[in-house]
């Protein structure tokens, strides 16, 4: 009898967790909460871009040849994958939310094909930078900062080559910490279409499918910033 | 007061389960308050530990009661394992999960599983950082400063920074539960301006967990990335800059500072106006200039790198800035005086923390203005007088506060009450041994002695010598609560609903309170600390 | 027990409130026509200007999704003070940084 008069009266949906008072005051501490994530993120991440800020306005030419020498091409193409993943990602809230469950999930898988082409595109692009920094020899064209940094590779020498090192160090930095999110969200969405799949969300509860969209459409907004930042500095 | 005998109720949240599962697994924000309260406390008493080898060393100044690299160590662990492990999670963690979902008339915070989570990630962080600290410590300070730390330091830097980097999320996740739950799960007819002013205080500290924690986490992970994998942020001789270390560093730390002392202010608020049975003065000022620290706090980060070599033009903003953030701090403080004036004062042990705080926080805070000023920081900083500056805040504000709380919300969370005289005995011990450790701090500073020296001139002993006495005195000071107040949860007399006779939604439950807090949504209707009316009856079903 | 929750406690989200597939795609063709303007503007010289005009278009991206994909158009006004909130420290934390940076006299490495 407490409980109900706690709840005041209201239906009991299997989701409604006992310290909610309803199913709405539940999503919207859900969303905020999300939110609140996104801005420790915002932050997270923000270190970086700072990071970034500082040594660019100090060492403009070295970030210029560092960034000469990434494909601007495959950024730009690896921005068209992750745009294309956050509108499958915003499609499969939208079903869920009129009630498609079959679409929910397939949406759900073609942003897990999305974000796993994004990812597997960034392993080759690590790749040819870190490849030539292992076994001996030469080491030329490697772009591991490090004792090992090819810095003839940019055709910069001096002090120049360890400003081009910073470069790398934030290219690996950025792009790694963001592929990491997106190899975390990853699974996570996997665990979303699976539930999906078993009918477990509606348009009255579908909340966890709109807290995975809110996390991912953030990881593509900061490799919005990323891509212009690495790879298109004074391209001219 | 209620001076009937009492008894315990018969059902209540320490009864719902006696195994380990029923703790290691619970969901109860009471019980996670708990599991924290035994976390921290053993965390103080390694942070003590270390806070004696320090004192110890500094009984003569050749340093030849150790090495200097076993000093570094020392001290380094002592900060870390206080800041980090102590000070950031105390009030918040135990007294702030406890309390607010009480104060706000909830039955649990908005995500009580992230809440143990919480608490375990807090426990890994700790256990990673102790490894670190026991095979082989940590010698850069707690400050981490490059390029020592990422370049020189053959101390376990990375295992430290990573245990550190994994309880910065504890924190980050305590912030973001106590946000979410103070915006959504109030009470009907508990607006914001009737919130206690502990809940205002924890709410302005969750925005500074939610928003300064992640700049140390990269920071911090940036460190290891440097010492593991070779990058170059902060490597002067590829063009890094030290210094940007230290201001993405402090950029957490200076408001990681105000973690520290913004739920001890809530904590204040609420016994200075219980124990003068008056209304709390200026209210709303209380509530806003929290608010107000934690914003102005984000602003003034760089008067800890004053003479690191930062542009002097840079430094004076930072030191206007710095003299502002005061000034929400001395707001509290006069309102909290006005309370007491003409108040009804009653001078049992949470009261006598409450004196304790404001005269040892005026003192630290108003020694943090010299240290504000450019020129006379160049000759205090790096000093004792920086050390003595910090403590005064730290200890003698921030653990005040926290004893104090413990104390006037002991018999809320375990159903008992403490023997008062102990109480009072212990809070002169540890008010006198914190006053004779830490004043001759601030005439060694003064007179150039430098921190983190494991040696110094012959002239500064004596001076270290009181203060080590005093080091003593309060290390006992602080035994003394630990006895009693776990002697109390056997043998305590039972202290029935409200024993203080206060105000405020948690005083409306039984004590303890059952599982759920309140099998019916209280609905406010009056103003908080109206101490003019009698005190609510306990709502029973 | 009567429900009037306190105004803060009361949900605004509106429930039932869809925004149309059509959106989507037509934030999702911007984003798209963005991105190619975003490698096309990287070939022009704006002088001083060229930080500002990359990060304008990238703002302007994370702008779409944010208020579109991440719904804050349609959300309550709290939601819009969290993201201004995480904005403004970050751009506290950039401008105090290079406030620092850009006052300095002396270059950040010596020479040689």
């Amino acid at each position: 009898m407490s409980e109900l008069a706690a709840h005041g009266g209201a239906e009991h949906h299997p989701a409604l967790q006992h310290h909610f008072t309803s199913l709405e005051q539940q999503r919207a501490a859900s969303s905020l909460g999300m939110w609140v994530f996104i801005a420790q993120e915002v932050l997270f991440f923000g270190g970086l871009f700072a990071t970034y800020t500082v040594y660019r306005t100090q060492y403009p030419d070295a970030f210029s040849a560092g960034s000469h020498h990434l494909s601007w091409k495959i950024g730009f193409f690896n921005t068209l994958v992750l745009i294309g993943s956050s509108l499958t990602m915003a499609m499969g809230v939208y079903s869920a939310a009129t009630g498609k469950k079959n679409r929910v999930v397939g949406f759900i898988l073609a942003t897990i094909l999305l974000g796993s082409v994004f990812l597997g595109v960034k392993y080759f692009e690590y790749g040819d930078k870190i490849r030539p920094c292992f076994g001996d020899g030469s080491h030329a064209g490697c772009l591991v900062p490090g004792e090992r940094f090819d810095a003839s590779a940019l055709h910069l020498a001096g002090p120049a080559a360890g400003h081009a090192q910073i470069f790398f160090s934030l290219y690996f930095g950025m792009t790694g910490l963001h592929a990491l999110h997106m190899i975390i969200g990853i699974p996570i969405l996997l665990l979303i279409a699976y539930w999906s799949w078993r009918g477990r969300y509606s348009p009255e509860y579908h909340t966890p499918v709109e807290l995975v969209g809110l996390y991912w459409h953030f990881v593509d907004i900061v490799w919005i910033f990323l891509f212009p930042l690495l790879y298109l500095i004074g391209s001219h | 007061m209620t001076s009937e005998r009492q008894t315990l109720p018969e059902e209540h949240y320490l009864k719902a389960g006696w195994d380990l599962k029923s703790w290691l697994l619970t969901t109860d924000h009471k019980r996670i308050g708990l599991l924290y309260l035994v976390s921290i406390t053993f965390m103080f008493a390694i942070g003590s530990l270390y806070a004696g080898i320090v004192r110890f060393n500094l009984l003569v100044p050749d340093g030849s009661q150790m090495s200097a690299e076993a000093y570094n160590k020392a001290f380094t662990g002592h900060g870390v394992v206080m800041v980090f492990f102590f000070l950031i999670p105390s009030i918040p963690a135990t007294l702030g999960n406890f309390l607010i979902p009480l104060m706000i008339g909830a039955k649990d915070l908005a995500f009580p599983r992230i809440n143990l989570l919480s608490w375990y990630i807090y426990v890994v962080g700790a256990a990673l950082t102790m490894w670190a600290l026991v095979t082989g410590g940590l010698d850069t300070g707690w400050t981490f400063y490059t390029p020592y730390s990422t370049a020189l330091s053959e101390s376990n830097v990375e295992l430290a920074a990573i245990g550190i980097f994994i309880a910065g999320f504890s924190s980050i996740l305590t912030g973001l539960n106590f946000i979410v739950t103070i915006h959504k799960m109030r009470a009907p007819g508990l607006s914001w301006f009737r919130l206690p002013l502990f809940v205002w205080a924890h709410y302005a500290t969750s925005i500074i967990q939610v928003l300064g924690t992640p700049v140390i986490a990269i920071t911090i992970l940036l460190v290891a990335l440097e010492r593991i994998f070779h990058f170059g942020f902060f490597d002067p001789n590829r063009g890094g800059d030290p210094i940007l270390f230290q201001h993405l560093f402090w950029f957490y730390s200076h408001p990681a500072v105000y973690i520290m002392i913004l739920p001890s202010m809530g904590v204040i608020s609420e016994i200075v106006t219980c124990f003068s049975r008056k209304r709390i003065f200026g209210y709303s000022f209380i509530a806003m200039s929290s608010l107000a620290i934690a914003a102005l706090g984000f602003l003034v980060w760089a008067h800890h790198l004053f003479v690191s070599g930062m542009s002097v033009y840079s430094a004076m903003v930072f030191s206007a800035l710095s003299f502002l953030v005061a000034v929400p701090s001395a707001i509290k403080t006069f309102n909290w005086t006005a309370t007491l004036y003409r108040g009804s004062v009653k001078w049992d042990t949470p009261m006598i923390y409450v004196f304790c705080f404001i005269g040892l926080f005026l003192i630290g805070g108003l020694t943090g203005l010299f240290l504000a000023s450019l020129g006379v920081d160049v000759h205090l900083t790096d000093t004792y007088f920086v050390v003595a500056h910090f403590h005064y805040i730290m200890v003698g504000g921030a653990i005040m506060g926290y004893l104090g709380g413990l104390h006037f919300w002991w018999p809320k969370i375990t159903g008992r009450k403490y023997v008062e005289a102990w109480g009072k005995v212990s809070s002169l011990l540890v008010f006198v041994g914190f006053n004779l450790t830490f004043f001759p701090q601030f005439v060694l500073g003064y007179l150039g002695m430098p921190r983190r020296y494991h040696a110094y001139p012959e002239e500064f002993q004596i001076l270290n010598v009181l203060s080590t006495a005093g080091a003593t005195i309060l290390g006992f000071g602080y035994l003394f609560p630990f006895s009693y107040l776990t002697h109390s949860v056997f043998r305590g007399e039972p202290a029935g609903d409200n024993p203080w006779g206060a105000k405020g939604l948690e005083w409306t439950t039984q004590s303890p309170p059952t599982t759920h807090n309140f099998d019916l949504i209280p609905v406010v209707t009056e103003e908080p600390y109206d101490y003019a009316s009698p005190p609510k009856e306990a709502a029973r079903v | 027990m009567s429900e009037q929750l306190a105004p803060e406690s009361q949900p605004t989200h509106p429930r039932g409130h869809v925004v149309s597939w059509k959106v989507y795609l037509a934030v999702f063709l911007a984003l798209c026509a963005l991105t190619v303007i975003t490698v096309q503007v990287a070939g022009h010289d704006f002088g001083p200007f060229n930080l500002v005009v990359a990060l304008g278009v990238a703002i302007t991206k994370a702008t779409l999704v944010v208020l579109y994909f991440m719904h804050a158009r349609y959300s309550e006004r709290l939601t819009h003070l969290v993201i201004a909130s995480s904005l403004a420290f970050f751009v506290i934390l950039v401008f105090l940084l290079l406030a620092d940076y850009l006052s300095r006299p002396w270059p950040l490495v010596a020479a040689g």
